[in-house]
Parts: structure tokens; C-alpha cells; sequence
């Protein structure tokens, strides 16, 4: 019995790596509940209850899910390139600014049209998202600077940012209307028809997570049917060999990590729109919630699928969501941590372990694509 | 010639032999690189392992150095059975390797590199004494005629003295039994034959020299005996004087091949110039001048080929003429229009055709599918796409297409080529290049680490594509490759063209000879 490389990946171990490493997890998960005195089966009733079948659940779910569905996106879009964009934390700060600004510049010339605001929100979040992506991007294609770390410093540049906006007392998006606000930093308002519509009665959909998968859709479409797409998977497994067939790679880093900022900074503006309707600048806010870096998680677990990527995010919100529920006087809620952080490590490893496979005996069958000569 | 004469001196006698391996097998996923293997060579002589590439013989020399186990067999040690866990237990063993490519540390020093890892002696102590260890280095190198200085740092050092210090640290650790994997790769004609001087003289002290090649007239030089492996087998062990160049050949291919490889072939007689290159200077990786003042042209259905030793600036001028690398100063004309420096877009377009030496990383992309990989050049252009949209039925179908034409053994147009063999992969890019019906083909190094049957076919291609009219620039460091082929053969030495000989009558002794710069050496001398 020994473990070997792969040298291909059948179709089916992409159904079935993800599902067994679930069931590990819960394995390893009940023995955790057990110990700590409590019912796993029960437990994992709750969750998925609370989760997913719940009544109203899934509509909180997805409400868990829009952000790092954004996010995951975005890591998505970058990491297909080997382009480690670290960044969307930021981005989607930015985003979540420049689609507060937009929403109040024209509620302040009497625009109507909930239409119009989510037209503009967008435009405005993915434009500022994709411009704080480009400075890291910028010092990658021309400076060769290490993206990962510029993009993940520009974070606490942007966190402070928004601090700052909503602390400054002359800010544009400081709310100063009243004694209270004045006391307590807090962001104007929203207009009413800046809040973006809900779709669905018994599930609520809020509009985000739709232009989240349509998002998916397009980023789909670009990777796998596109001359884009194709120079983004050449350049990523081989630089030299798409230098010299004549690829652009410069232009390709910025235009890549422009999507990926735009697509994160797209999350901001659904943040706003969808659900806090004022840019929260605090730090137990919209930074609190870290959803940049979970959307790394999303990403990796969706192997940079943007269609899987729509499917992680649920799983991770409804799981997020059911933390919420689970946790009470009798179950602490570092025990839902560390439920959390034993699934995302099954998933994980589970990823790495299919590129092996264990074999039994000792006779090598030999793969169809196996080249005899390769040794 | 003294000590290549004296051979057989040492030839097996009753004592055990230094290396017996009986039955060895070693299985990698998908592939047996070993099947039953046995082999035997006593003290005292030079040994060489004939065979193909894949044909299982670096498989075999890493399970002799305890860099792999071996799934079955017994491997013995002067009569004594041996159980390898590292390569260090080889090495206490007395078995060294000089690896094609040198594990060196360059910025250190001849003597540091030699104790480095030698875990007995000098090179045990926390404070290297450098003085001693240079001493015996100086007297190894006097006994064996490795010249090198002691104090020089590695990269200060040609391929032919690094290769020198490798045979040095095995010497330094009183290696008993050496393998050298395939050492005349990197050499100049006259440094191997100063190598086969070296290794002879091992052989006389009772060393065991194993020699792994597939260069018949090397293996006839300089070995007392030959092993022959085909796919993974022992085929035969013979005498090395008995065996003819084309006995040895036929039984490493398995069937009879024609001595010389020149094909006859009908050269066009053009006045078209495909290729022009005028006053052509070009930048290394490290800023100094690797191509200074270069002029040539090639006609229509004409093979030039670069000769040189590697490193004097052949890979930077056609990095250059393919837009790779930044043009410093002079022109490149592709028919008749001059291309923009260091644009490699507009020399495809242009009808530049390159295959690089790199051919998994530069001239394909591992990961990605035969079909991608085919469309790699094109897919900006019909058929590949149309605006920004791929085309990817009609990739498909070119991609069958040049799989068929150019008999690349896949199991089908999805695969990553990553899973094809180093034939397959040449006959891949080839296939690709001449699909985009070049003006111009650059092949640096085509048949680098393929097998007779794999050189042969490139070689029918590359004859071929010449006869339909493409100019073809040949980047080769195989002399017997630029003699098959080429028409002209430019001399190139130190960025410079040193001598243009003719394909058909060229002199290997005088292309050798120019090649180590003979000619600047003679006329710096006057």
C-alpha cells in the first residue's frame, strides 16, 4: 500500500474529495462535542436548521453569503493568474466609499430612481475598487514588487481610510444632522431609494448576491471562452511562454488585478445598498467582519471556480449564520470557532489529498496518460 | 593517447566485482523505468551505460547513489551485500556522481565546494581550515590533470572546470567507484578527450569508472566494457573494442540505423532573402554584450547553423531576432521588414517561427491542454478566434489535425502536455511553428534529450520545412546534429562570429577547434 501522485484527476473526485472531507470534519467534530458534553447529533440538527432549512434561515444565509461572494470572486479572478491579491478587504472598503458617495450625491440633487442608484453605486464602487487594486497591480507589472504584500498593507491604509471618514468631523459622509451623531461618529443616512430591492417572500434575496452570480457568470464566461481568458491561464502556469508567444503580460496584471478590485469593491457597494444603507466606519463595522479574508477561504475552496465560488459562499454563510443561533449560554461560541475552522481544515487537506490517490499491491497500473518514456 | 591504449588492464579477475546489481526493478507511477535490470563492473575500469533517453539509465545510477530504493533486486559492493537509505550511505559507500547538471554553490570557492557535505576530516571541523583542504585539491588536480585553481569562486569557472571540481570532490572523498552522467554534454571535442585522459587514468588506480552516454564513438573511446539498456532491460554487456558503432547502435535502438545522418538533400538555389541580420548586438542577462556586431542572412529553403560552445552568446542572438530580448544595437529584416526590438508579437507577425531550447515552459505551457497549447501562438487570429471570443471547436480541430500530421503520440487533444514524452512534446511545437507557415524557423537545441528514433523524425522535419522554401536558423551545440543538417555553419565565440564553413564538407577537428576560439587564441598569439 503506497500513496502516488496523480497524474490525472478523474471527474468524479471532484464531487466526492469535498463531500468525504464534510463527513470527516463532522467525524472529527462530534468527537470535539461529545467531549465538551454535548449532542453531536442534535448539534448538527440545529445547524443545519438554522443554517439552511430554518424558516427564514436561508434568506440570513445569503445575507452572510453576498459579501464573500464577492470576495471569493475576487481572489478568484486574481489567483487563476498566480496573481495573490490579498487585497479585496480594501477594496471593498473603497467600494463600500465610493458607492456611499455616490448614493448621497444624488439623493442630495433629488435623484429617484432606486435604478439609477444601483447603477451608479456600482460603477462607482467598482471603479474605486479597481483603482486601489491597481496600485499594488502598477508596482507588480512595473516595479516587480511582491503583490501580497503591498495588497494586504494597502488593507490597513484602507481600513484607516474609512475610520477616518467617518471620525473627521468635515467629512463628506459624517453624519452631523443631529446632537447624538455629533457625540458619536456615525455615516449620514442613505437615501431610501438608495436601498437596493429584495427578490422572493419566504426567501429573501437580496439584490447583491444576484449581481454577485451574475458576476460569476460573466467571470466564467471571460476565463474559459475568451483570447482573455486563455492568455490569464497561460500566463499563469508559464510567464516565459507567453512572452514569447507574444503576450502582453503587463497590461494583463493590471487588467487583471483592475477586475479582481472592481469585483471586491462591487461587495461594498452591496454592503451599503443591501443591508447597513450608511458607511460604518467603525472598527467593530464593516472591518470587524473581515470578509476579504474569508473570501481567500471561498476561493480556495471553490479551487478558483467562480461557479463554486457561489456555492462555497452559501455553505460558508449558512455556517456562519447557524453560529449565530448555536451560540448561547451553553455553547460558547469559540465551540463554533473551532467547528468553522475544522471543516475549512477537511476541506483543505482534503484538496491536497486528491491529487494523490493510495494504491493497493504492488503491480502500477499504468494510466492512459502516462507517457512510457517519462522516467 | 598513451593511457587510452593501455586499456583492459584491468579487466575483471576473480576478485568480486566493485558494482554487481542483480534484478533490480523500480516502478514510477504510470512508467517501469527498471525492469529486471542487472549490471557488473569491476575495478579498474571504465564502464559505460549505453541506451536511449527513458531508456532507464539515470534510473538505475540514482538507485546506485541511494537517491531512490529500488522496488526489488540486490545491489552487492565489492562481494558485499548493501542496503543504500540515502545517498549518504553511497557516499560512505565510496560511490559518487557528477550529475549532468553540477550541484555547485557558485558564489564559493573551488576548495569550499569541494569539502562542502564531507562529513569526515576537514570537512568535519566547525572552522574549515581552507590552506589544507586547497593544498590537496592542488595535488588532485596535479594528479589527474584536473586543471582548476583552488581559489577560484564556481561562477568564475567555464562548464568544462565546474564539471572538473565535481570530478574533484568525488577524488577529495576517496570515491572507489564514480558514475558520470552523460559528462561530454557541455564539453568542447578537446576538453572531453582530456576527460576520457582523466577517467582512463582513474580506471588505472583501481577506481571504477561508470560512464552513462548515448554517444556511440565516446563510449568506443574511452570504455573498457558497455552495458546496454532498452526500455528499462539489460539488453547486452560487450567488450568495447569488439563492439562496432553500429553493433552498439543496434542494440540500443533495437534495429540497424546509417552511420552518417546527412541526408542528401536538393538546396534552392534563391536569391530570396528571408532573413536579414545586420550589425546585430544584443545584451546578456548580466548587462555585458552577448551578440556584438553580428551580420548574416539566410535565403529561402537554406539551414544555417550556429555552432558554439554553450554560453557565447548563440541563445541571446536568437532571443533577439525573436523579439525576446532587447536589440542594443543593429536590425533584424524579416522579408524585408525591419521588426520592432524586443517585441516578440511583432516578430510573429512578421513570420517568425521559434523553437526554443526550453520546449516544456517556453515553447509549450505544461498545465495546459494539447489544443491550448497548439493555439498558444495563433489564438489572436482566425481560426483560433474571432474579437475576443475563442474559437474552441476549430482549436480542437487543428489540433487533431497537427497530431495526426506530425504523429504525436497523446492519448488525445485534451491531455496537459506535461503528460507527453520529450519526442512528443518537439513534434507538438514543430507541428505548431510550421502550421503558422513561417518565413523564418529559429530551432535552438531541437533534439536535446530525445532519443535516435525521436532526433531522426525532428530532422526529416526540419529537412522538409526547408525544402518548402522557410529559412531555417539552426542554435546547436551538437556537431554531428549541425552536420546533418545545415548548408553554412557560422562559428560563433564569445558574441562574435569566429569562421563560416560549409554544411557538407565542414571538418569536426576544425569546427572544434574554432568553436574554443582557436582562431582568436592564434591570431591574439601573433
Amino acid at each position: 500500500m503506497r500513496l502516488e501522485r496523480r497524474l490525472e484527476q478523474p471527474w468524479w473526485l471532484a464531487i466526492a474529495v469535498p463531500l468525504g472531507s464534510v463527513a470527516v470534519a463532522l467525524a472529527i467534530m462530534a468527537v470535539v462535542l461529545a467531549a465538551t458534553g454535548h449532542d453531536p447529533g442534535h448539534t448538527y440538527r440545529q445547524v443545519i436548521v438554522a443554517g439552511f432549512t430554518g424558516h427564514s434561515s436561508l434568506s440570513f444565509t445569503l445575507t452572510s453569503a453576498t459579501p464573500i461572494l464577492f470576495t471569493g470572486l475576487a481572489a478568484a479572478v486574481a489567483f487563476r493568474m498566480q496573481l495573490f491579491n490579498i487585497g479585496a478587504e480594501g477594496q471593498l472598503y473603497l467600494g463600500a466609499i465610493g458607492g456611499s458617495w455616490i448614493a448621497l450625491q444624488l439623493g442630495d440633487h433629488g435623484a429617484g430612481s432606486t435604478f439609477v442608484y444601483v447603477v451608479a453605486m456600482c460603477i462607482a464602487a467598482g471603479v474605486l475598487g479597481a483603482l486601489w487594486a491597481l496600485i499594488p497591480g502598477v508596482l507588480r507589472a512595473y516595479a516587480h514588487t511582491n503583490e501580497i504584500i503591498t495588497s494586504l498593507m494597502l488593507n490597513y491604509v484602507a481600513a484607516y481610510l474609512l475610520t477616518y471618514l467617518i471620525f473627521d468631523s468635515s467629512s463628506y459622509w459624517r453624519d452631523i444632522s443631529s446632537l447624538q451623531a455629533r457625540a458619536f461618529p456615525q455615516g449620514k443616512p442613505m437615501p431610501d431609494a438608495s436601498n437596493w430591492p429584495t427578490f422572493g417572500t419566504s426567501i429573501v434575496v437580496p439584490l447583491g448576491f444576484l449581481i454577485g452570480v451574475a458576476a460569476a457568470a460573466v467571470v466564467w464566461v471571460l476565463y474559459s471562452r475568451t483570447r482573455f481568458g486563455f492568455e490569464v491561464s497561460v500566463i499563469a502556469d508559464s510567464p516565459r511562454a507567453a512572452r514569447s508567444a507574444g503576450m502582453r503580460t503587463r497590461r494583463k496584471i493590471l487588467a487583471v488585478m483592475a477586475l479582481s478590485g472592481a469585483i471586491a469593491g462591487l461587495g461594498g457597494a452591496s454592503q451599503i445598498g443591501d443591508f447597513t444603507h450608511t458607511l460604518d466606519g467603525s472598527p467593530n463595522g464593516l472591518q470587524a467582519a473581515a470578509f476579504g479574508y474569508t473570501g481567500i477561504v471561498v476561493a480556495a475552496l471553490a479551487r478558483y471556480n467562480p461557479f463554486a465560488v457561489c456555492g462555497v459562499a452559501v455553505l460558508l454563510g449558512g455556517l456562519e449564520n447557524a453560529g449565530y443561533t448555536l451560540q448561547g449560554v451553553d455553547f460558547p461560541s469559540g465551540l463554533v470557532g473551532v467547528m468553522q475552522g475544522i471543516i475549512l481544515f477537511c476541506a483543505l487537506g482534503g484538496e491536497v489529498l486528491s491529487r494523490y490517490r493510495l494504491r493497493i499491491g504492488t503491480r502500477p497500473r499504468t494510466p492512459a496518460g502516462a507517457a512510457p518514456e517519462a522516467a | 593517447m598513451s593511457a587510452l591504449d593501455e586499456r583492459g588492464a584491468g579487466l575483471p579477475g576473480a576478485s568480486p566485482p566493485a558494482v554487481r546489481m542483480v534484478g533490480i526493478s523500480k516502478r514510477f507511477p504510470g512508467v517501469v523505468a527498471n525492469d529486471d535490470v542487472s549490471f557488473e563492473a569491476a575495478s579498474g575500469e571504465v564502464h559505460a551505460l549505453l541506451g536511449e533517453n527513458g531508456a532507464g539509465k539515470t534510473t538505475l545510477s540514482n538507485i546506485l547513489t541511494g537517491l531512490y530504493r529500488p522496488d526489488d533486486g540486490l545491489i552487492e559492493l565489492y562481494g558485499e551485500p548493501v542496503h543504500f537509505h540515502s545517498p549518504r550511505d553511497a557516499l560512505d559507500a565510496g560511490i559518487c556522481m557528477v550529475h549532468q547538471h553540477f550541484r555547485l554553490v557558485e558564489p564559493f570557492s573551488v576548495a569550499e565546494n569541494v569539502v562542502l557535505g564531507d562529513h569526515r576530516g576537514e570537512g568535519q571541523r566547525f572552522f574549515v581550515h581552507p590552506p589544507a583542504i586547497e593544498r590537496r585539491v592542488l595535488e588532485l588536480s596535479k594528479r589527474y590533470r584536473l586543471a582548476v585553481r583552488p581559489r577560484a569562486r564556481i561562477w568564475q569557472l567555464s562548464v568544462g572546470e565546474q564539471q572538473r571540481v565535481e570530478i574533484l570532490k568525488a577524488l577529495y572523498r576517496d570515491a572507489r567507484i564514480l558514475i558520470m552522467d552523460e559528462p561530454t554534454a557541455v564539453l568542447t571535442p578537446q576538453e572531453a578527450d582530456d576527460l576520457f585522459q582523466t577517467l582512463r587514468a582513474m580506471a588505472e588506480e583501481g577506481k571504477t569508472v561508470i560512464f552513462i552516454s548515448h554517444k556511440l564513438h565516446e563510449v568506443k573511446a574511452v570504455a573498457d566494457r558497455v552495458t546496454v539498456l532498452r526500455g528499462g532491460r539489460t539488453i547486452a554487456t560487450v567488450g568495447a573494442t569488439e563492439a562496432t558503432a553500429r553493433s552498439l547502435a543496434s542494440l540500443m535502438v533495437g534495429r540497424e540505423i546509417q552511420e552518417s545522418r546527412r541526408v542528401a538533400r536538393e538546396r534552392m538555389l534563391s536569391d530570396l532573402r528571408h532573413l536579414e541580420v545586420h550589425a546585430l548586438a544584443v545584451k546578456g542577462d548580466l548587462g555585458g554584450a552577448a551578440v556584438n556586431d553580428v551580420s548574416f542572412e539566410i535565403r529561402e529553403g537554406e539551414i544555417v547553423a550556429i555552432a558554439g560552445v554553450a554560453g557565447n552568446g548563440q541563445r541571446e542572438l536568437a532571443e533577439g531576432i525573436c523579439g525576446l530580448r532587447d536589440v542594443s544595437a543593429g536590425e533584424v529584416r524579416v522579408g524585408g521588414r525591419r521588426l520592432a526590438s524586443g517585441d516578440a508579437r511583432d516578430a510573429i507577425r512578421a513570420g517568425i517561427a521559434f523553437v526554443p531550447e526550453d520546449r516544456l515552459g517556453t515553447g509549450l505551457v505544461p498545465s495546459l491542454s494539447v489544443t491550448n497549447n497548439v493555439a498558444l501562438k495563433g489564438y489572436r487570429r482566425y481560426p483560433y478566434s474571432r474579437g475576443p471570443l475563442l474559437a474552441l471547436r476549430r482549436m480542437r480541430e487543428v489540433a487533431i489535425g497537427l497530431i495526426k500530421r506530425y504523429d504525436v503520440r497523446t492519448p488525445g487533444p485534451e491531455t496537459p502536455v506535461r503528460n507527453l514524452s520529450g519526442g512528443n512534446l518537439q513534434k507538438l511545437v514543430l507541428g505548431r511553428e510550421f502550421h503558422s507557415d513561417p518565413l523564418v524557423l529559429v530551432v535552438a537545441q531541437p533534439t536535446r534529450g530525445l532519443d535516435v528514433g525521436a532526433i531522426e523524425t525532428v530532422h526529416a522535419y526540419l529537412r522538409d520545412a526547408a525544402s518548402k522554401g522557410m529559412a531555417i536558423l539552426l542554435v546547436s551545440e551538437d556537431l554531428d546534429e549541425i552536420r546533418a543538417l545545415a548548408d553554412r555553419i557560422l562559428v560563433m565565440y564569445e558574441g562574435e562570429f569566429v569562421g563560416e564553413l560549409d554544411g557538407e564538407s565542414a571538418d569536426v577537428e576544425e569546427l572544434g577547434y574554432l568553436m574554443a576560439g582557436g582562431n582568436r587564441e592564434a591570431s591574439a598569439a601573433q
